[in-house]
C-alpha cells in the first residue's frame, strides 16, 4: 500500500516528508512499545504509535520502518519533526485511534508481518 | 584489541541518563555500516543489537562504550559499561522482566525485551556483570 492511501484512509496530514508520498510499504505494525517494534517487525513496515518522542523516530531507522503515523490525535514536538526530516523518515499524524486505525489499513488491504511471513513461505 | 582481519572498528562513548540522544551512536554505527556495504538484513540485527544495549545504558547506567569491529566474516559489537550492575542475570534474560522507571517507559522502553532482543538477534551472546561495577555485553553477528 502506498503512504498517500494510508494518508487518505486515516485523513492524516503530513508533517513532514509530503515528497515521499509515493512510497510502497510492504506491512504494519501497531506499538507504544519500541522494543517490541525492534523484536517483531520487518524491514520496509508501516509503523503506527502514540508514542511522539524521538524514540519513535530513532526505532524506525534502527529497524528500517519507511514511515511512522501518529496516532489519537498525538503530536510531536518540532525538534522530532527536525529529526525525522533529517533522516529522511516521513511523518504523519491521524487523529484516529490506534484500534481504529490499525481497522482502518487492515480493511483496505494492509498485512501484518505474520502474513507477509506466510506470504512469502507460499510464494 | 582490533584483530589484523580487521577491517573496519570503531567506538562510541554513550552517556547514562542522556535521553535526548539515546540512540544516536546506534544510528552512527548503522550507516557506517551501510557505507562499508554490509548486507542490509544483517545490518538490522546489529543496529537492533546496539540500539538495545546502547538504550540499557542510557537507562541503567553512568557511562559505556559501545564498539564494533567489522572483520571479513563477521561483526562483534561489545557494550561495556559502568554502573549498578546486573544482579540476577537469569532473570534479566527472560522477556517480560524489568526494573525500569515510569521515566524510562515513558520512552517506550523498559518492558524487559531489551536483552532478550540483543540475544535473539546474536549469533554468538556473551553477558558478565558485577554489581557495583557495571556490565559487559559481547554480540557476534555473522556475515
Amino acid at each position: 500500500m502506498k503512504l498517500s492511501e494510508v494518508q487518505k484512509i486515516l485523513q492524516a496530514e503530513v508533517l513532514c516528508g509530503e515528497e515521499s508520498l509515493d512510497l510502497e510499504l510492504d506491512t504494519a505494525c501497531g506499538s507504544d512499545l519500541m522494543s517490541d517494534v525492534l523484536a517483531f517487525t520487518k524491514r520496509g513496515a508501516l509503523l503506527l504509535t502514540g508514542l511522539t518522542n524521538a524514540q519513535a523516530i530513532r526505532t524506525a531507522e534502527i529497524a528500517d520502518i519507511k514511515a511512522v503515523v501518529f496516532v489519537r490525535g498525538k503530536r510531536p514536538d518540532e525538534g522530532v519533526i527536525k529529526l525525522a526530516e533529517s533522516k529522511n523518515i516521513p511523518i504523519l499524524a491521524t487523529r484516529f485511534l490506534m484500534f481504529e486505525s490499525c481497522g482502518m489499513l487492515y480493511e483496505n488491504g494492509m498485512v501484518g508481518v505474520s502474513q507477509l511471513k506466510e506470504a512469502v513461505g507460499d510464494g | 584489541m582490533v584483530e589484523e582481519s580487521s577491517i573496519f572498528g570503531k567506538g562510541f562513548t554513550v552517556r547514562g541518563g542522556d535521553f535526548a540522544n539515546a540512540g544516536e551512536v546506534s544510528c552512527k554505527v548503522r550507516n557506517i555500516l551501510k557505507e562499508i556495504g554490509i548486507n542490509s538484513d544483517i545490518i538490522r540485527r546489529v543496529a537492533i543489537v546496539a540500539y538495545e544495549a546502547e538504550m540499557n545504558v542510557v537507562m541503567y547506567a553512568r557511562e559505556g562504550t559501545l564498539s564494533f569491529e567489522v572483520t571479513p566474516d563477521r561483526i562483534k559489537l561489545v557494550m561495556e559499561d559502568e554502573g549498578n550492575g546486573i544482579e540476577n542475570i537469569e532473570l534479566a534474560m527472560q522477556e517480560g522482566y524489568s526494573t525500569a522507571t515510569d521515566e524510562i517507559r515513558e520512552m517506550g522502553f523498559g518492558a524487559g525485551m531489551g536483552l532478550p532482543n540483543i540475544k535473539k538477534n546474536s549469533d554468538d551472546f556473551k553477558i558478565n556483570s558485577i554489581v557495583g561495577k557495571g556490565t559487559r555485553v559481547e554480540v557476534t553477528i555473522s556475515t
